[in-house]
């Protein structure tokens, strides 16, 4: 029970402070409707290469991307806000105050969620206004967002540990740079078949590449390698909670 | 008396420089982010070459051009930054009690971005080479293509400075880095505009600046020598250095009375 009041409390201020504050608001909506225009508009074209075989289009094909873009960013941008609070001393209050710490991670998760869902609102209606198709039926388009959603777990928990860590705003690089990398070598303009070279073999290994061709095969209705891709997405929101917990107990030594 | 102007300004330049080199973020991050969206752009759409009407057959080559852009826009905000501190930690203000002049403040600032300007240009240029990239133009396009570099950097400093100089804010300055991020975007950087399809996109990029930016680079690399690109490239660099080292010497004239 006091487990969840330490919820309730970290993510309710987390979200007061997001939603009462435009600069931290609007980076977090505008950038993946920017990425949605840029890549969506400006590669149409790319739907006409040889080998192109993603039956929605090239809009459907971005969104995709942009949805598990915008959760593992969403999850990234609290990250920041985490560090921030242990660079004004908030954090040390907040441990001092907690008589669950572990609820402090879960409550700025929770936050990073519910910040996600904004924004994948936003992006799915700015994405079926500009004509996006869907091919999935309820229960596909559901196991997309949840696949989207234990992404943004995964990675409000890989940024939570390095912000305990290191406890400065200056670790943003290093909790954005990991990710954005991960996601760009991941299969994001073109279906993998159509990689060729290093890029190719990069995105094989590559745990998203699943994670991404496994939502784009959702929306488009014709589910494959669902399983697996969950199986990534929560291992990897497993491994990153160990590793959340573990960057608590070092904010907790440092005192 | 240019003698006078002369040594004010390498003062200024040299520490603006030390001052880049002793933040290796304010390096290491302009010189590898651009690199590493080249490569992610350059793997990942290798297979637009195949679209009828692509001008080239190499997408390392094709993109090389966005890097000289990228590394001018880091130029922006890094004088912009670096004077907005100057000014919130009061350094302005104690320059302003000394014979130095303005305009040396900021011919100092931008000589000191300048020369990470080239710096940058000389690595794109390099790294593209190296993986195999060759100049349609020649060693001499080389040259233009490091002056071209010069130039922006000069003007998006200059726009940097004025920023800073209008808002006095280092996170003000640092707010405009995804508007000018949107620009680079909203270009032909991905595509040739005439292989964009969604017509309000190909709009955007037409009458965008940067547009015409990325095509005279890129015109020395993949093309050769294409006069109308070169033209519209170097001619827009020239009007955005022009307007805003105008814009930033009115702004840091207000500034300096202020103080």
């Amino acid at each position: 029970m006091k487990t969840l009041w330490v919820i309730r409390g970290v993510a309710w201020r987390t979200l007061h402070r997001v939603f009462t504050n435009p600069s931290l608001l609007i980076p977090s909506l505008v950038f993946p409707l920017f990425f949605f225009v840029a890549f969506a508009g400006g590669l149409s074209r790319v739907d006409d290469v040889p080998g192109f075989d993603f039956p929605l289009g090239y809009t459907a094909f971005q969104f995709v991307f942009v949805l598990l873009q915008s959760a593992a960013f969403g999850g990234v941008f609290t990250g920041f806000g985490i560090a921030r609070d242990f660079e004004t001393g908030f954090a040390r209050r907040l441990l001092l105050a907690a008589p669950n710490r572990s609820g402090i991670v879960l409550g700025y998760a929770v936050a990073a969620l519910v910040r996600w869902l904004v924004t994948a609102a936003v992006v799915t209606a700015v994405a079926l206004a500009a004509g996006m198709e869907v091919g999935g039926d309820g229960v596909d388009l559901f196991g997309l967002y949840a696949l989207a959603l234990v992404l943004n777990v995964a990675a409000i928990f890989w940024a939570a540990g390095i912000a305990m860590r290191l406890r400065t705003e200056q670790a943003g690089p290093i909790m954005q740079m990991p990710v954005f990398l991960v996601l760009f070598f991941a299969p994001v303009y073109v279906p993998l078949s159509l990689l060729e070279g290093w890029i190719h073999t990069l995105a094989s290994i590559n745990p998203l590449t699943r994670v991404l061709e496994a939502g784009r095969s959702l929306l488009a209705g014709s589910p494959t390698e669902v399983g697996v891709a969950f199986a990534v997405a929560a291992g990897l929101a497993g491994a990153f909670w160990l590793w959340a917990l573990r960057g608590l107990r070092s904010a907790e030594r440092a005192g | 008396m240019s003698h006078v102007f002369a040594g004010q300004v390498l003062v200024l330049a040299r520490r603006s420089l030390v001052r880049t080199v002793r933040q290796p973020a304010n390096i290491v991050f302009p010189l590898v982010f651009p690199l590493l969206l080249l490569a992610v752009n350059a793997g990942g759409l290798d297979a637009a070459t195949r679209l009828p009407g692509f001008p080239t057959d190499s997408f390392v080559a094709f993109a090389l051009a966005i890097p000289f852009i990228q590394g001018a826009l880091f130029a922006t905000m890094n004088a912009g930054t670096d004077l907005a501190r100057d000014i919130q930690t009061g350094f302005l203000n104690r320059l302003s009690l000394t014979p130095m002049r303005g305009i040396s403040l900021l011919a100092g600032q931008l000589g000191g971005i300048v020369t990470m300007g080239v710096v940058q240009a000389l690595v794109y240029l390099s790294v593209g080479l190296a993986v195999g990239v060759r100049l349609e133009s020649g060693p001499a396009g080389a040259l233009v293509l490091l002056a071209f570099a010069l130039l922006i950097s000069v003007g998006f400093g200059a726009l940097g400075a004025f920023a800073a100089l209008r808002t006095g804010s280092g996170e003000a300055v640092q707010s405009l880095f995804p508007a000018f991020f949107v620009f680079l975007f909203i270009s032909s950087m991905n595509l040739p505009r005439n292989l964009i399809e969604i017509d309000w996109f190909r709009t955007a990029a037409t009458v965008n600046p940067v547009s015409y930016l990325i095509e005279c680079v890129r015109s020395l690399i993949i093309t050769g020598w294409d006069g109308q690109a070169l033209a519209l490239g170097f001619g827009i660099a020239a009007a955005i250095t022009v307007v805003a080292l105008a814009l930033a010497s009115v702004s840091l004239r207000t500034r300096l009375t202020r103080s």
